[in-house]
């Protein structure tokens, strides 16, 4: 397994050097300038000379191997810094963000908590919502729970969050006041009020985003369960006289988590590069407000240094998406 | 065949049929047997002939709905099992009779190892403890003829050759010493070596054990080889039944006298081309009130499309279900 883990890594990195590329040119080519919110009272050899600050004047396969050196080896170094109180990176440039002129990875440090709180904690409560609801629904098909719950999914499915969030704004803050509207990124958790208020305030962006994880997952535990179902190996179990919850929770169940898990797995990336329109709707500022401002502003290497952590974070959680089910499925073996 | 024995299982008129969008399908109509303890019986058939769904009917392992049982009486050592609770027939499955499928390819739980699957009905039938029941997964495992068993109680089931997981399907069936064991098909999917060794060691478990085996197939040589006595199916119906030496020197029915000429023999003239049954087997979509066999049968006259034979005793512990004056014992036809 940790050749098979070591083989994939090393493959990942052309895969990883592509997409870098392919991201940086793909921004090179497309139209927009960093100067454009410029006043157009500043006189064009002064725009000149900013475009020069900003490292513009070089050609662009120097700047993207400038690119490579400040995120593997400068950035790194600022982290080593950070946590150790070393000065390696000293006088070295790192990733500015031509928007605000500040390093890229410190504003990402800001905002990724925002991010964390709110979809982290909308997955954890869809996955602990959409199992058992998926093994239900398999369990008794075609029930009313099963019909029920195939509504309410395809709702889930199909209403966008740019509504829902309209939605369930209006409901539960504007009608009923349960709980404000807009995000406060200042807040401070330091005590029991602090928290509450921290809890009161992302119910309804975790809702919306819940809503439609949950749809999705549990459609997928309920058809992993009712292939399951079928099996052989079920009535063996019966045939062992198991009662039913047995059967189902430990024979089953077991089976069906497998290509759940991968699922959950291959979703961890949307975790961290946030749920854009969610959060524009509710403000919360985390990656996925970052990286729609930085687009509308033209900030290259903000949108490119998102764009490529987004790339690191599939490859990875592809890969242990893979190792995960190695672990789960004795029939799998990686030598 | 071990006779004066008392009856383990008995059937009495089963009938089940299954809910389908077009209509019900009957496929166990009116089917009566017994099986003493130490008998084996072998229940013969092609595919859709029954023999599986009244199997699983006898211990509610088919799916209600679609199936229904609608009328009968399965008596196991005279407890009417089909006005068992839920909670009664779970402890009569697995603990006093056991079952082994078809197969063992799938019957398994792939993500877990045999160990904990056959540990599974001792800790829930037998109230072992986990040490107590782990050291008869060994007895077991060694009982069905698994080297270094207690070495591959922790391995999983595709570590194991077809074979061996069918033996690994045998000790789960033995497990709590049932009184009972039902076997659907259960070398089907096994080579003809395995196979041999599959039916040596049932026989020697039968000797040891004392158990009485009900052995589902649709080979022949099969049951010339074990069977002590022959129930023969066709159409969801007992056409025949007999101990196996009358039955393959006497057989009666058009049916059984067919089957037994599908079989190429190695042994005399080679035949210019192997025999074979025309026509399908019925659909059953009605009660049925003509016998099943009607269509394909050579000898069928009248009265076969108007009424379904009774099975009558043509023998001692022979019976067959044909109103063909050959069935009785008459100068055979065909």
């Amino acid at each position: 397994m940790l050749t098979y883990t070591l083989r994939r890594l090393m493959f990942a990195v052309p895969t990883l050097f592509f997409i870098a590329a392919a991201i940086f040119f793909l921004l090179e080519l497309a139209p927009g300038d960093p100067m454009a919110n410029v006043p157009l009272t500043v006189p064009s050899e002064v725009r000149e000379q900013m475009r020069q600050a900003l490292g513009l004047g070089e050609p662009a396969h120097i700047r993207f191997v400038l690119w490579l050196k400040q995120f593997f080896w400068i950035e790194p170094l600022n982290l080593v810094d950070h946590w150790f109180g070393t000065t390696f990176a000293e006088g070295e440039l790192r990733i500015i963000s031509w928007q605000n002129r500040s390093p890229v990875f410190l504003t990402i440090a800001e905002r990724i908590p925002q991010t964390l709180w709110v979809v982290g904690t909308s997955y954890l409560v869809a996955i602990l919502i959409a199992i058992p609801i998926g093994i239900y629904s398999a369990y008794r098909q075609y029930s009313l729970f099963d019909q029920a719950g195939t509504f309410i999914t395809m709702i889930g499915f199909s209403v966008p969050p740019f509504f829902s969030g309209v939605f369930v704004i209006l409901i539960f803050s504007v009608y009923l006041g349960w709980f404000p509207t807009i995000y406060d990124t200042r807040l401070v958790v330091n005590d029991w009020d602090s928290f509450m208020q921290q809890v009161r305030q992302m119910i309804l962006p975790v809702m919306v985003l819940a809503l439609q994880i949950t749809s999705q997952l549990s459609r997928f535990m309920r058809a992993s369960v009712l292939d399951n179902l079928n099996q052989d190996y079920v009535r063996t179990a019966r045939a062992k006289g198991l009662v039913e919850r047995r059967v189902i929770l430990v024979h089953v169940l077991r089976n069906s988590l497998l290509p759940v898990v991968t699922v959950i797995a291959l979703y961890v990336p949307a975790i961290f590069s946030g749920a854009i329109i969610t959060e524009q709707i509710f403000k919360v500022n985390g990656i996925g407000q970052l990286l729609i401002t930085a687009l509308q502003a033209n900030d290259w290497p903000m949108v490119q240094t998102l764009s490529f952590i987004f790339a690191v974070l599939i490859v990875v959680s592809n890969l242990v998406a893979d190792l995960l089910y190695g672990i789960l499925d004795p029939r799998i073996r990686y030598d | 065949m071990p006779s004066g024995d008392r009856t383990v299982l008995e059937v009495r008129g089963l009938r089940t049929a299954f809910q389908t969008r077009s209509g019900s399908v009957y496929a166990v109509n009116d089917v009566s047997f017994d099986v003493k303890r130490g008998e084996l019986l072998g229940v013969v058939g092609e595919s859709g002939s029954g023999k599986s769904v009244t199997m699983m009917s006898l211990i509610g392992l088919l799916p209600m709905p679609p199936a229904r049982i609608e009328a009968g009486e399965v008596l196991l050592d005279g407890e009417d099992l089909l006005k068992a609770s839920p909670a009664r027939l779970r402890n009569v499955r697995g603990g006093e009779v056991g079952f082994v499928f078809q197969d063992p390819m799938t019957s398994l739980n792939p993500v877990f190892p045999v160990g904990f699957q056959i540990v599974e009905p001792l800790r829930r039938h037998m109230g072992l403890s986990k040490k107590a029941a782990r050291d008869r997964a060994v007895e077991l495992l060694e009982l069905v003829g698994i080297p270094g068993a207690r070495a591959r109680l922790d391995d999983y089931p595709h570590q194991f050759s077809g074979g061996m997981r069918q033996r690994v399907m045998i000790a789960i069936a033995l497990a709590c010493d049932p009184k009972l064991l039902i076997a659907d098909e259960p070398t089907t999917a096994l080579d003809v070596t395995i196979q041999a060794q599959i039916l040596e060691l049932v026989h020697k478990l039968r000797d040891e054990l004392g158990m009485a085996i009900v052995w589902i197939t649709h080979d022949l040589g099969v049951i010339a080889q074990i069977a002590d006595r022959v129930l023969v199916m066709y159409g969801g119906q007992v056409v025949e039944q007999a101990p196996v030496r009358p039955l393959f020197r006497d057989p009666r029915h058009p049916y059984t006298r067919a089957l037994l000429k599908t079989i190429p023999s190695v042994t005399g003239e080679r035949a210019a081309k192997l025999q074979v049954i025309e026509g399908q087997p019925p659909i059953l979509g009605a009660f049925p009130t003509a016998c099943p066999f009607r269509d394909r049968c050579p000898l069928a006259f009248e009265r076969c499309h108007a009424q379904n034979p009774a099975r009558e005793v043509v023998a001692e512990g022979h019976d067959v279900a044909c109103f063909h004056p050959s069935a009785q014992g008459a100068e055979a036809v065909a």
